[in-house]
């Protein structure tokens, strides 16, 4: 691999309760390019997501073992700090997820929790966050009111836009676009090849057209197995695996 | 001819007209109660009412210094028993999923919640009146801060629980702790529902006559001395009521209509909190 990796996964398990979700993962996760998973419901993609920031510490009875390094350092370290660690990678859910807050508040939120900026470096960094996610234009005379007043495929950019104005070192992505239509699709795929300059991005989805679109690599799960991980085109032209090519070519799943 | 359809129909018919002759029944009673108390109350309403405190036996007066009573310690038992109820219902709610405690919480505040109001004034009685040895305001207020609490836990808890979780990570998402989730993200979506709890318990409150029986007993004067004992509607109006007096009779009805178009007034209010701010996921 050309690239250096930013994630890497070693011998990664992961447990809801006694159910194992996960099994012995090993990638390498590309700094600054798109990695899409892909796989069929229960794959163990959005789990393996969920890893990444830890996200399944929340809830009781959810453990995962092995190593997962980001930038070398082992992030299931029992000693690494929890909410320093998602500062550094952002994630934007599959519904829209607004704050019950203005939009101007929902972009600032994060950025106060680690920085004092004064209020003009805050409007800066807000129209920089909104700018970036291509949302400034149609939110610039309304930042007083509330995030719910929104369109859904704008909320979604809304919630990268304050993913991004924390900025961290990687953006997960869990289905952005599942329930926007192709117009607010379309946004949102141009914008994560605009972002992958700056970040290493990592994005779940069903659609295979769009993981073919917008990723750079690619990962085949299937039944919480790492089947295959490959250059984006090379998956989609010429797998090795015969499972992958069924599933790519619709034959499965 | 009987087919299926024609025997479904008929027994649609036939269920329906119950269910509305069930509803007309109810509806029937509290019209019953409520046109009693609004041509008595109506009656017995005057300016002396809110000008003159309650009489000597015998005389005609007011209701000023239960009703003064009555908001005193309604304020201050609502003042006390929130902050705790919001407090215990947010632990129950976003902390209590691992251990014992919760569970048992969440218990015990049921059996409080469904406490006769008299076995409070009885607990009050023996743990505070008793011991400093003389009825007061602050015993009344303690008894329905009691009251309060359990409705409060009940209502924030489960107006958080309806919060998505997928609100509470995408907080944690951007690297916020847990107390800045609970305190900015899901206090602020669950504000109308934990608002509405609170004034459900003040308009349960308000009307308790039981807790403040042995509590702040009551006081045919003008007093706003939280120590001494304290003049409130719920006593006055059961007292009244027992009394051989006609224009006392007539006060007793006034306060109750008081009270009734208080409880109505937060309701409203209530209500029209909660439709406002409903936020839909």
């Amino acid at each position: 691999m050309e690239t250096s990796a930013k994630i890497s996964l070693r011998n990664l398990d992961f447990f809801y309760g006694k159910a194992h979700a996960l099994k012995d993962i090993n990638l390498d996760i590309p700094a600054h390019q798109v990695t899409a998973f892909i796989g069929p419901s229960g794959c163990g993609k959005s789990t393996l997501l969920r890893t990444l920031n830890r996200m399944y510490d929340l809830y009781p009875g959810q453990r995962a073992e092995g190593q997962i390094l980001l930038d070398g350092k082992d992030i299931l370290d029992k000693a690494t700090d929890l909410n320093k660690l998602r500062a550094r990678i952002g994630m934007v859910f599959q519904k829209p997820t607004p704050f019950p807050m203005s939009i101007y508040n929902n972009i600032a939120f994060g950025i106060k929790l680690y920085e004092s900026p004064t209020r003009s470096e805050m409007d800066d960094r807000v129209e920089w966050a909104l700018k970036k996610a291509a949302l400034w234009d149609e939110v610039k005379d309304k930042l007083g009111e509330s995030g719910y007043s929104l369109s859904g495929g704008q909320q979604q950019r809304l919630c990268i836009a304050r993913g991004i104005a924390v900025k961290p070192e990687v953006l997960l992505l869990d289905e952005p676009a599942s329930s926007l239509d192709p117009i607010s699709t379309a946004r949102i795929e141009e914008l994560i090849h605009e972002l992958k300059t700056d970040y290493t991005i990592i994005i779940v989805t069903h659609s295979m057209q769009q993981a073919a679109r917008v990723s750079d690599y690619t990962a085949y799960m299937y039944l919480g197995e790492m089947m295959e991980f490959d250059k984006t085109d090379v998956i989609f032209t010429n797998p090795s695996k015969k499972e992958t090519e069924d599933y790519i070519t619709g034959k499965f799943g | 001819m009987f087919t299926i359809y024609n025997r479904r129909r008929l027994l649609n018919y036939f269920n329906l007209s119950a269910s509305a002759l069930a509803m007309l029944t109810g509806l029937l009673a509290l019209g019953w109660i409520l046109w009693t108390l609004l041509s008595f109350g109506f009656h017995g309403l005057s300016l002396n009412v809110f000008t003159q405190n309650t009489p000597p036996p015998g005389n005609s007066g007011g209701l000023l210094n239960a009703i003064v009573g009555s908001i005193l310690m309604t304020v201050i038992g609502t003042l006390i028993g929130t902050p705790i109820g919001i407090m215990a219902g947010t632990y129950l709610a976003e902390f209590g999923q691992r251990g014992w405690l919760a569970p048992v919480t969440r218990f015990i505040n049921d059996i409080l919640l469904s406490a006769p109001s008299i076995i409070i004034g009885l607990f009050v009685y023996e743990v505070y009146v008793a011991t400093s040895k003389h009825f007061s305001g602050w015993a009344g207020a303690f008894a329905l801060a009691l009251l309060v609490i359990p409705v409060v836990v009940r209502t924030t808890e489960d107006t958080l629980a309806l919060i998505p979780d997928t609100l509470r990570e995408a907080a944690a998402a951007l690297g916020a702790p847990r107390w800045k989730i609970v305190t900015l993200v899901t206090w602020r979506a669950a504000k109308a529902g934990m608002m509405t709890g609170i004034l459900l318990a003040v308009a349960r409150i308000s009307g308790e006559t039981a807790p403040l029986l042995f509590t702040a007993l009551n006081n045919q004067f003008w007093s706003s001395d939280m120590n001494a004992p304290m003049a409130n509607l719920p006593v006055v109006i059961f007292q009244m009521a027992m009394s051989p007096y006609d224009d006392w009779h007539h006060l007793a009805w006034a306060g109750a209509l008081l009270i009734t178009g208080t409880v109505l007034i937060l309701s409203i209010i209530a209500r029209f909190l909660f439709k406002k701010e409903k936020i839909s996921f």
